[in-house]
């Protein structure tokens, strides 16, 4: 018998097309989704080298860091620069024959929300993409990560990659999660505990009752932020939820197919016995409803905890401490539930999925934004808004006073026209606090969707179990 | 790619923690459809003012550290995103060595696509180093690749661990793309069977 093995041992060795003496291999890519903004050089290196493109039917690409969010985007793109990369993702994805989802394509968003909403992202997959959130896709039980430029040429022109393969880590979430805890405070509080260097060199695997509690969305939340943890991919085993999922998506295999692939995939768990480099656990009920107070995404706290002092760290992290304070205009000892905002954004590859806008719409019904507040929703993709909008979500949104955009990247990591100004305070469903990510002196709180949605209606970050409503 | 040759030189020490893809190379800047031209923009948000005037107290400003060809950094120097442009800002810039005690994985492997060698060394050597970087011209710190040292002031040698293969491509420049259509028949071979054995893919 065969030694037990990991999830991720199965699908990396189901992969591997060669492997050197010193345990260097070609690791095959089932899929290459691609974005404007990592790929131009890419492209253009494989035309300079007169290079075709090795898999087309099996690489994707999907214009969404660039692209702006309002309805008049349909008259093209303003600015010179992003119009440019947008124009080059066109010309290269016709030039090579690739799959491709203009801006004008209702099933243009997000490349990690497309992709599983297009059935592009299937179980024991390896998937690629020139962005570090390609871990999103882990939650199908496929192994994804993010790659440099270079890389995705190599993608490109060899349908593979270079790599060693990584350690194995065990994320349990034992129990059940208490009432307004999301599969967002389950990824932050991981992060919390790990720090942002605790995964590097490692996959992840999240097992246990709460993330099989999950929904696909949830799942997608939690694999989403794995890197911000330090490891290049999560994962979640694949079961009937996943299966479901897929099932019937345009490009999820069907009829024997499928029954084919069914089989497949329902080996894709981990052995008992198998071995594990590191295994963290945390019960689900010791996690509650966080906030982030700090410029990394380890800087996670409960919403009822008060902003810590440097001098609660250890080593370099004191100065690190001292300098995101400074940035973020917080002071030790100051409750979180005080700090008030003036802006609320909605939206990401993290939190921009129809079961977020659901989440946030029922906190939103009824209720209106704080006077003065700054408030907008961009979902993930073309089909998350056509279908909020059917669900009736999208009036809530815009009774509320928020602002109802097209698909995009957008203010998660502000390369379009939607930016924080200078020490402009935002509760943010996004995935990164970095100093400047949502615009240079801009000051990010990552939450979840219903926390954001409160936020936006008493102006202050707000704990969600107490919340009832805007008094 | 360009060979790697030994460096010996002045080191910039940053001894933040975390330091971030953002921070290196901040979003506006990757709007670019090139490799080039983008050292000017390296640490920009931490570099220039709004108005584009300089930080005089920003280390890259400081006059003895403006031809820095090394940065001794906090540990996990470029977490954050994959964003090669990271790399190609700080190789512009005239930066052929990161040292630190940790780094994020993709921009490790990103370094080593683009001439950069990122060194990896404990704790108590980082902080030799970053000692010896804050005497700025009047410390060179000297990096052998072959031998794999990294020599301090005082003649202290520390000997770093890079990975066999990711050193001889650097060492000789070589571009994996073209490694890898040497190993093509295997690639062949592995789609061939995954028609038989998985037809949904």
């Amino acid at each position: 018998m065969s030694a037990p093995k990991t999830l991720y041992d199965k699908i990396w060795d189901a992969h591997v097309a060669h492997e050197a003496e010193d345990g260097t291999c070609l690791l095959y890519i089932d899929r290459h989704l691609v974005h404007e903004v990592t790929s131009p050089q890419a492209f253009e290196g494989l035309r300079m080298a007169g290079r075709t493109v090795r898999a087309p039917d099996k690489t994707i690409a999907v214009p969404d860091h660039n692209v702006p969010t309002t309805t008049d985007r349909v008259q093209g793109i303003d600015n010179e620069e992003s119009r440019i990369q947008v124009d080059a993702l066109d010309v290269n994805a016709k030039e090579f024959g690739i799959h491709y989802y203009p801006v004008s394509d209702v099933r243009q968003g997000i490349v990690h929300i497309v992709g599983p909403e297009q059935g592009w992202t299937l179980p024991g997959m390896t998937v690629v993409c020139g962005d570090s959130h390609t871990a999103t896709h882990g939650a199908f039980g496929s192994l994804a990560h993010g790659i440099g430029t270079s890389e995705v040429e190599h993608v490109l022109a060899t349908q593979t990659l270079i790599q060693k393969k990584s350690k194995n880590m065990k994320v349990e979430i034992t129990g059940s999660l208490l009432p307004g805890v999301t599969a967002k405070d389950i990824t932050m509080n991981v992060i919390g505990k790990t720090g942002t260097a605790g995964g590097t060199g490692y996959v992840i695997e999240y097992c246990g009752q709460a993330i099989e509690a999950l929904s696909m969305e949830g799942r997608m939340t939690v694999c989403n932020m794995a890197i911000e943890g330090g490891a290049r991919a999560g994962l979640i085993a694949p079961d009937q939820k996943t299966f479901d999922y897929c099932n019937g998506r345009p490009n999820a295999p069907k009829g024997s197919d499928w029954d084919l692939a069914l089989e497949n995939w329902k080996g894709l768990y981990t052995d008992e016995d198998a071995n594990f480099d590191q295994i963290i656990t945390i019960k689900a009920e010791d996690i509650a409803p966080s906030v982030t107070w700090g410029t990394s995404p380890e800087d996670v706290l409960p919403i009822d905890a008060v902003v810590p002092a440097p001098e609660d760290f250890k080593g370099g992290k004191i100065e690190a401490v001292k300098r995101a304070l400074a940035y973020m205009g917080l002071t030790p000892g100051q409750k979180l539930s005080d700090v008030e905002i003036d802006t609320v954004f909605i939206g990401s590859c993290t939190n921009g999925r129809i079961e977020d806008l659901r989440a946030a719409a029922e906190v939103l019904k009824g209720q209106k934004i704080k006077n003065g507040m700054r408030a907008m929703v961009v979902p993930g993709s073309g089909l998350v808004r056509a279908q909020a909008e059917e669900e009736g979500l999208a009036q809530i949104f815009m009774d509320a006073g928020f602002e109802w955009r097209m698909a995009g990247c957008s203010m998660c990591l502000a390369m379009n026209p939607d930016q924080l100004a200078p020490e402009e305070r935002c509760a943010a469903t996004s995935n990164r606090n970095f100093e400047g990510r949502q615009g240079r002196g801009g000051r990010t709180h990552l939450l979840s969707p219903a926390m954001a949605a409160a936020a936006s209606i008493t102006g202050k970050l707000t704990d969600i179990r107490t919340f009832n409503g805007g008094a | 790619m360009e060979k790697f040759t030994n460096v010996s030189g002045v080191a910039a020490p940053m001894p933040l923690v975390n330091i971030d893809t953002d921070m290196i190379i901040p979003k506006q800047f990757l709007k670019t459809i090139k490799r080039s031209g983008l050292g000017v923009n390296l640490f920009d948000e931490m570099r220039y003012n709004l108005d584009g005037s300089e930080i005089s107290n920003f280390v890259l400003n400081k006059p003895a550290y403006r031809n820095a060809e090394i940065i001794v950094a906090g540990e996990n120097f470029g977490c954050g995103s994959s964003r090669e442009h990271a790399p190609w800002a700080l190789k512009d810039f005239g930066i052929s060595v990161v040292i630190s005690e940790s780094y994020a994985d993709i921009f490790y492997s990103n370094c080593f696509k683009n001439g950069i060698l990122p060194i990896m060394l404990p704790k108590e050597a980082i902080d030799v180093l970053m000692e010896d970087a804050s005497k700025g011209e009047n410390a060179r710190i000297s990096v052998d690749l072959e031998n794999q040292t990294v020599s301090a002031t005082d003649g202290t040698e520390y000997i770093f661990e890079v990975d066999a293969f990711k050193k001889h491509c650097l060492m000789n420049g070589l571009d994996d793309i073209g490694l890898t259509f040497q190993k093509i028949d295997a690639v062949d071979a592995y789609e061939k069977a995954q028609i038989e054995t998985k037809p949904w893919l």
